[in-house]
């Protein structure tokens, strides 16, 4: 008895402060992306600027972790069993993919660079062990590429 | 030390090729910081702990490129890529490499 209590006090709290985090997550990815429009991010290996213009390069990085909450993580094993769109892993991606890719941006607007060319994505997991699929519900990522400033 | 992950050095010439230079490491947090992070997984949101696990893990292994960069005598790093794999659960596990070169 004591287990399903437990259980379903964890799915309450999961629900409802998971609900808050990710709307407010959310909210501050879009304001900071609307801040952020100045740079451009682009995956071509080549700038579409002349060579004599550009004054230094860096390589600008950001990472991000995010986890489930447990309520979704729940739903997401409930799922799994009648099979198709795992909408909250599909959100949880998409948060922290641009979560990175924002941290790579205000690195990079910090450095004073203009652009960044040949933006890459790359995703660990830290919280899941490779044998085994009981690890916690989160994504890691890494997103990089090259920050150019141009000659003022 | 320049770095970048496109073929060239924009505004630059490649001089001379030394070939691959890469650095890798597998970075844990204490025990304590898995346990916050399996709590943390209930409310569920950022997981700083292991950002901040993730962003060392990166500084490290760039360092141990770099410095392998230096011993050639180059001075730049081009077309750099990261992988990363998963050995065991609580670590990360980052891979950079890249062709070290020498540009004027």
């Amino acid at each position: 008895m004591s287990d399903i209590i437990i259980f379903l006090v964890l799915l309450a709290i999961g629900f409802t402060t998971g609900t808050i985090i990710e709307s407010a997550h959310f909210k501050s990815i879009r304001k900071r992306e609307k801040e952020l429009l100045g740079i451009p991010v682009v995956t071509l290996e080549k700038a579409n600027e002349d060579d004599t213009r550009i004054d230094s390069v860096y390589l600008a990085t950001g990472e991000c972790v995010v986890a489930l909450d447990y309520f979704k993580m729940v739903l997401a094993g409930l799922k799994g069993i009648i099979g198709g769109r795992l909408g909250s892993y599909e959100t949880l991606i998409d948060r922290g993919r641009r979560e990175a890719v924002l941290r790579m941006k205000e690195k990079a607007k910090k450095a004073g660079c203009d652009m960044i060319v040949n933006m890459r994505i790359e995703t660990s997991s830290i919280g899941q062990n490779a044998n085994q699929k009981n690890g916690f519900g989160c994504v890691e990522v890494v997103a990089y590429g090259t920050a150019i400033r141009l000659k003022k | 030390m320049i770095i970048t992950n496109i073929e060239t050095v924009p505004g630059k010439t490649i001089v001379e090729h030394y070939g691959l230079v890469a650095g890798n490491t597998v970075r844990a947090k204490h025990i304590g910081r898995d346990i916050m992070a399996s709590l943390k997984n209930i409310v569920g949101g950022e997981l700083k702990g292991y950002t901040e696990l993730l962003r060392e893990s990166r500084q490290e292994a760039m360092r141990r490129m770099t410095e392998q960069a230096e011993k050639m005598g180059a001075n730049a790093v081009v077309n750099v890529r990261f992988a990363t794999s998963s050995i065991t659960m609580g670590a990360a596990e980052l891979y950079v490499y890249g062709t070290a070169v020498k540009v004027e």
